[in-house]
């Protein structure tokens, strides 16, 4: 059962990522007041991409973007199978930071720029993600993901705080706020798209695929929190994640010009207010 | 696929009296939304389709619009947005103007207009776009003879 979730989520996540992606884009623009670009439009930018000549600054930079999108997959995998949430995020972070050298191979300032920013952004959102593993431990006395799926009580009844702060840094993840931050997906002018930069053709066709898996994986520990192991809980899941994204995306497009400074503020109080406190609460009941 | 399904823009402000730039901008806001045809305003010439450029060539600006062009990948298109671009307008005869866009580059599409009007720069684009797919398969086929 395992392996084929595995091998599904192989499959079908670039088919969803893109999916997603594209009702993100419409969204947003309805949201502004827009008519937006087609649903399927991010498979038209992926095909145009691996069409297109691709400049290739140096060989370093191809090989470690293939290894962010080696990880991601990987770290995906391992969560579908149901192995170590742990490890699933030390994956996450390891394929973030094989894209972080790459574009620091670069000669370029805006990708250096980017490779820095990207790096704050990490020391934002990480201690947070680094909670949600605990309290997915706390709540299911195991980090494996396919005993944390099938635990009696789902682990958002145990974990609140710390579900409000997960969806709190997935603004971060998603690459929507804030709007300096290197390669968000605002107005694409930002730092010259930061870490993407010096990419072109199908190498940046790579990175957005590899963007593709990320998201769906990490919507996917979204939809852990609501699981039990019955029917009812898969589409308590899917409702919920429905509802996050949209929060995401609103939350975005109503505070569109927020600050990589207000991010490491906010996030990090986020994390000690919301999941510190959740962790404390979860540490005095059970003991 | 079709490369012209995702026709990313580059938005270069020449010496431009801002005119142009501001009907181009208007383009992308919500009354005209070219966003609706794919179109992304890029700021990264590695990332573009279409170089877009209002205003006449100078002195200063030549090397800077050159070297745009030749970082942006293949296929890629010229659009010359109002008439200062098309061959200098008004100030085609000032000390420091070489001309329109087509004194240093190659330009595909000329959009006349002071300042051009955002329906005939979307014109422009769209017409752009429907070059992209010639020139992605004038590339195909030098590939194939070179294989040859």
């Amino acid at each position: 059962m395992s392996w084929i979730l595995a091998i599904g989520f192989l499959v079908l996540a670039p088919l969803l990522g893109g999916l997603l992606e594209g009702a993100d884009r419409v969204l947003c623009a309805r949201m502004q007041g827009r008519q937006g670009p087609p649903l399927l439009q991010p498979f038209y930018d992926m095909f145009k991409l691996i069409q297109k000549q691709s400049v290739v600054v140096n060989n370093v930079q191809d090989v470690l973007v293939c290894g962010f999108l080696i990880f991601v997959v990987f770290a995906g995998l391992l969560f579908f199978w149901g192995g170590d949430i742990l490890l699933v995020f030390f994956a996450l972070t390891l394929a973030e930071i094989f894209f972080i050298m790459s574009s620091c191979s670069a000669n370029s300032p805006y990708s250096s720029m980017g490779a820095q920013r990207e790096l704050l952004q990490n020391m934002a959102y990480e201690p947070m993600i680094l909670l949600t593993a605990i309290g997915f431990y706390l709540a299911a006395n195991t980090f494996n993901v396919n005993e944390i799926a099938v635990a009696s009580v789902p682990a958002i009844v145990y974990l609140p705080g710390i579900f409000i702060g997960y969806v709190f840094i997935l603004v971060i993840k998603f690459r929507k706020s804030p709007f300096d931050l290197s390669t968000s997906h605002h107005a694409h002018q930002e730092m010259v798209r930061g870490l993407t930069t010096e990419l072109s053709g199908n190498v940046l066709a790579i990175v957005s695929l590899a963007e593709w898996y990320e998201n769906i994986l990490l919507i996917s520990i979204l939809g852990l929190f609501f699981l039990n192991g019955t029917l009812w809980s898969v589409l308590a899941a899917v409702l919920g994640c429905g509802i996050a994204y949209f929060v995401v995306v609103l939350a975005d497009n109503v505070f569109p010009r927020v600050k990589w400074d207000a991010m490491i503020k906010s996030t990090w109080i986020v994390t000690l207010v919301a999941g510190g406190i959740n962790l404390m609460i979860m540490e005095l009941l059970t003991r | 696929m079709k490369v012209s399904k995702s026709p990313w823009m580059l938005h270069y402000d020449g010496s431009s009296c801002n005119g142009c730039d501001i009907e181009v901008l208007a383009c992308t806001m919500p009354r005209y939304d070219v966003e609706r045809f794919g179109v992304i305003n890029t700021g990264n010439p590695k990332h573009a389709d279409i170089l877009l450029i209002t205003g006449g060539i100078n002195a200063q600006n030549k090397p800077v619009v050159e070297q745009i062009y030749s970082q942006m990948p293949q296929p890629k298109v010229v659009v010359a947005v109002g008439i200062c671009a098309c061959n200098g307008g008004v100030f085609k005869d000032c000390y420091n103007i070489l001309g329109g866009v087509d004194t240093v580059l190659p330009v595909d599409i000329y959009v006349p207009g002071c300042a051009a009007k955002p329906e005939a720069i979307i014109d422009g684009v769209i017409q752009a776009v429907a070059l992209l797919d010639e020139k992605r398969k004038s590339v195909r086929e030098d590939k194939k003879e070179a294989g040859q």
